[in-house]
């Protein structure tokens, strides 16, 4: 506890809570971006902080990437444009609530529990790193298997109205995924033999053409380029109503962003995905879902929040970065000296609270700095949709461009824009695609791996405690829908007698 | 609550970012050393952050500050660095970029059927060599290269090796040892991950009888304990580690050294060569890259021009050799 106190002593001075803020201003401004995201502002901005103290430059990367992570959620809200994979679960009651005016009580809702999210977050990783990092070295390939599983059979939540239509989304994504070198063989697959396909597509690309070219192009099509929503009606920021289904949302997404964020192989996505599920499932407002229920909102929100804390448990406890930002961060890290591993607490512990802290200054910063913008915007909307969407259009290419920087990148994204149109008019959601474009690689080599480690034998995926709680987990999610019909029609019947 | 404007709240924001943007260009651009007309340096590291490529890019990042102002540094992560190399080679004629390589990217080459090879490169720099080092979990009991080798003798598919990508040092290492036990090295159970982080989590959720990767890469897991280091690769043993002993000390006769070096995109001008041959030359000898050297226990292999082309023709040979013995080709 010293020395967390040290610490906010170190990053509370003028001049790092000035870093600090500028952090989190562009954390919030790229993460605005589709495409540009924390890690590469943080990759652009590192040559130029070796001239600053290794503590004010720290603090302004945790700034940025708590900003980044907070900002991906407003255009996602606004737009139905994420601007990275974590943000796509967000989008999808985000911009229902938008477009039925309750654009404000969504960003609130989000500002709020990234914040709630963010500071429980900070707490775990101040308490708990060591000790969540002993329990996520366990995670061997069986267990992610087990917990791909536990993934797959509970996003059928997000599958939308058409179980077939869902499915084919999924498929389409995994298919998407299965592009570029295999890494077990290194052999291509999906390549067609054309080299800038060889690296796979980028997820940034696929999540801003499925959803930001895919409605832009809809527009298009449909000319509705003229519409505009309504972007405020009646009810204030954030009604009584709406705190009181928000917070359990998340503490829920809190309680599962953290420990998967922490897991090396974890990231932010995967909690996203099942919070979603997770708050369908226990809404009393389960009609609203796919309407625009802030439930949908608050806990994919939080998880992603809480998942950004958890991925510096590894990063800072043994040295693995599991998310793009996170490695930039250890290059950061290690451009001033310090090597991320289990002696850096010992080590170099002054540097690590400081940067602790100021992740804490950095939430209450962004709140402070978003809360007053949220009915900003929201006036956004009032642009009409010609305008906003070639503002996307821009910078979806910028951001593809970024990311990949060769034209082949460009004629990618515009082939899935397509892509999207099609999936659009046919009806076929594109969040699900999204979902299969993550899990199914990561599914996949981890089965691999586990199989290769036992020589084939399929009980290896079941050969631990943890194995065994997680296939539990899978089983009670197939089950429990036909347990609950069974209840329900015992319940009818013996009202009848 | 009616609709009231914002305030000063975005304007604010978009001040500071202002004074953010300007305060980096100011702050940034003046130590360049009118090397190749200001421009930057681009360094790829054809390889997932933390690895050996990577840490000798973000190394050289920081020795180039003085002689070659700042540095960009990018990763390319996947399949031993091809994925990198076929991107690479298309910045053909540019002399700001260059591309962090090494032995493991040769045996890629070959093992992947890679359609673009090294000869599409300009080779400027070998600067290092590292060795590598064979691990177990902390509780494993295997105790020492005899023991795993004598598991190997009577279950090689059981003996699982966890590692960098397919092809890799990581493999090659992996099949040499099974032949010099006198198993078959193309039966060794390997399993491929993107780079040396993520192997050692496998590794470290006790799966994997044994892990190999870079000495670089493991010291600081070796030094606290969570892993134990149960052989090297190179012919001595090493400053870093001087309780682990060599292959050929436990009767293993292996040696296998992972150098690194770094080349340039095809086709840029003779003059552009020498001058970026130059400019490494001189960055290996600050003080920077003497100090990088001591504190990663790398080897300092400096080797320029003709020598260092037919250096890595010679290396080619061999591996290729090597990975047809394991039928990787």
């Amino acid at each position: 506890m010293g020395d967390l106190l040290n610490g906010f002593a170190d990053a509370l001075t003028p001049g790092n809570l000035l870093w600090a803020f500028v952090g989190v201003t562009i954390g919030t401004a790229v993460g605005v971006l589709p495409g540009i995201g924390p890690a590469l502002t943080v990759a652009l901005l590192l040559p130029v902080t070796f001239r600053l103290e290794p503590a004010a430059a720290l603090i302004m990367f945790a700034g940025i990437y708590y900003g980044g992570m907070y900002g991906g959620s407003t255009t996602s809200i606004l737009l139905n444009t994420p601007g990275e994979s974590a943000s796509v679960a967000t989008a999808l009651e985000g911009n229902k609530m938008a477009r039925a005016g309750r654009g404000a009580a969504a960003l609130a809702t989000a500002a709020l529990g990234s914040f709630v999210a963010g500071t429980i977050g900070t707490i775990a990783l101040s308490a708990a790193a060591p000790f969540v990092a002993d329990i996520a070295v366990n995670f061997g390939p069986p267990e992610y298997v087990a917990l791909m599983a536990v993934a797959f059979v509970t996003v059928s939540a997000l599958l939308g109205p058409s179980l077939l239509k869902g499915g084919a989304s999924l498929v389409i994504g995994a298919t998407i995924g299965l592009v570029g070198i295999d890494t077990q063989t290194g052999q291509a697959r999906l390549a067609f033999g054309l080299p800038s396909l060889f690296d796979g597509i980028d997820v940034v690309i696929v999540v801003v053409a499925l959803f930001a070219l895919g409605e832009t192009f809809a527009h298009l099509v449909a000319g509705t380029g003229d519409s505009r929503v309504e972007p405020l009606r009646g009810a204030p920021m954030l009604s009584r109503e709406d705190f009181r289904r928000s917070w359990p949302a998340w503490l829920r997404g809190t309680a599962l962003g953290f420990p998967i964020g922490s897991l090396p192989a974890g990231g932010a996505d995967v909690p996203t995905f099942l919070s979603y599920s997770l708050e369908k499932r226990l809404s009393k407002h389960r009609s609203q879902f796919g309407h625009g229920a802030i439930e949908g909102v608050a806990g994919p929100e939080a998880a992603n929040n809480a998942a950004a804390a958890g991925v510096l448990v590894p990063l800072l406890t043994i040295g693995l970065p599991t998310s793009a930002t996170a490695a930039v961060i250890l290059t950061a890290f290690q451009s001033y000296g310090l090597q991320p591993g289990p002696q850096l607490f010992s080590e170099s512990g002054e540097l690590v609270w400081a940067l602790i802290a100021s992740l804490y200054i950095g939430n209450v910063l962004l709140l402070v700095l978003n809360l007053p913008l949220v009915r900003a915007w929201a006036r956004l909307l009032t642009i009409p949709a010609y305008g906003i969407y070639a503002g996307v259009l821009v910078f979806a290419c910028l951001g593809a461009f970024a990311a990949g920087g060769t034209i082949a990148d460009l004629i990618v994204l515009t082939v899935l824009g397509l892509l999207g149109l099609l999936m659009r008019s046919a009806g076929v959601p594109v969040a699900p695609a999204v979902v299969g474009l993550i899990l199914a690689p990561l599914a996949e080599q981890q089965l691999r791996r586990s199989l290769a480690l036992s020589e084939g034998d399929w009980s290896t995926l079941v050969s631990s405690p943890l194995t065994v709680v997680l296939w539990i987990v899978v089983l009670l999610a197939l089950l429990s829908p036909l347990l609950r019909r069974l209840i329900q029609t015992r319940k009818a019947t013996s009202l009848k007698h | 609550m009616a609709w009231r404007p914002a305030g000063p709240g975005p304007y604010v924001a978009a001040a500071l970012a202002t004074i953010a943007l300007v305060a980096t260009t100011v702050f940034g651009g003046d130590d360049n050393a009118g090397f190749l007309n200001g421009r930057q340096l681009r360094l790829m590291a054809p390889a997932a952050p933390g690895g050996g490529w990577d840490q000798t890019s973000r190394e050289m990042q920081a020795a180039l500050r003085t002689e070659a102002g700042r540095t960009e540094v990018y990763n390319v992560a996947g399949a031993g660095g091809t994925i990198g190399l076929s991107q690479f080679v298309r910045h053909e004629g540019d002399p700001t970029q260059l591309m962090v390589m090494g032995l493991v990217m040769i045996g890629a080459i070959e093992s992947n059927d890679s359609p673009v090879g090294l000869d599409r490169t300009k080779p400027l720099a070998r600067l290092t060599t590292d060795y590598e080092v064979i691990v177990v979990p902390a509780d494993s009991p295997v105790k020492s290269m005899t023991d795993l080798a004598g598991r190997m003798k009577s279950n090689l598919g059981a003996v699982s090796w966890a590692g960098g990508s397919a092809g890799g040092i990581e493999q090659i290492l992996a099949g040499l040892v099974a032949e010099a036990v006198g198993a078959d090295p193309a039966g060794v159970n390997y399993v491929a991950h993107s780079g040396g982080g993520e192997a050692l989590s496998t590794l470290l959720s006790g799966r994997a009888t044994a892990g190999v990767s870079g000495v670089s890469e493991l010291e600081g897991q070796i030094k606290a304990g969570t892993i134990r280091a149960i052989a090297v690769s190179s012919p001595q043993r090493l400053p870093a580690l001087p309780d682990v002993p060599t292959l050929k000390e436990q009767q293993v006769d292996v040696e296998l050294a992972n150098w690194r070096g770094v080349v340039a995109p095809p086709g840029i001008d003779a003059d552009d060569e020498r001058q970026l041959e130059d400019l490494l030359v001189r960055m290996t000898r600050t003080p920077a890259w003497q100090e990088t050297l001591q504190r990663r226990g790398w080897i300092d292999a400096t080797l320029t021009g003709p020598q260092f082309e037919q250096y890595i023709a010679d290396e080619r040979r061999t591996v290729t050799d090597v990975l047809k013995k394991m039928g990787l080709t």
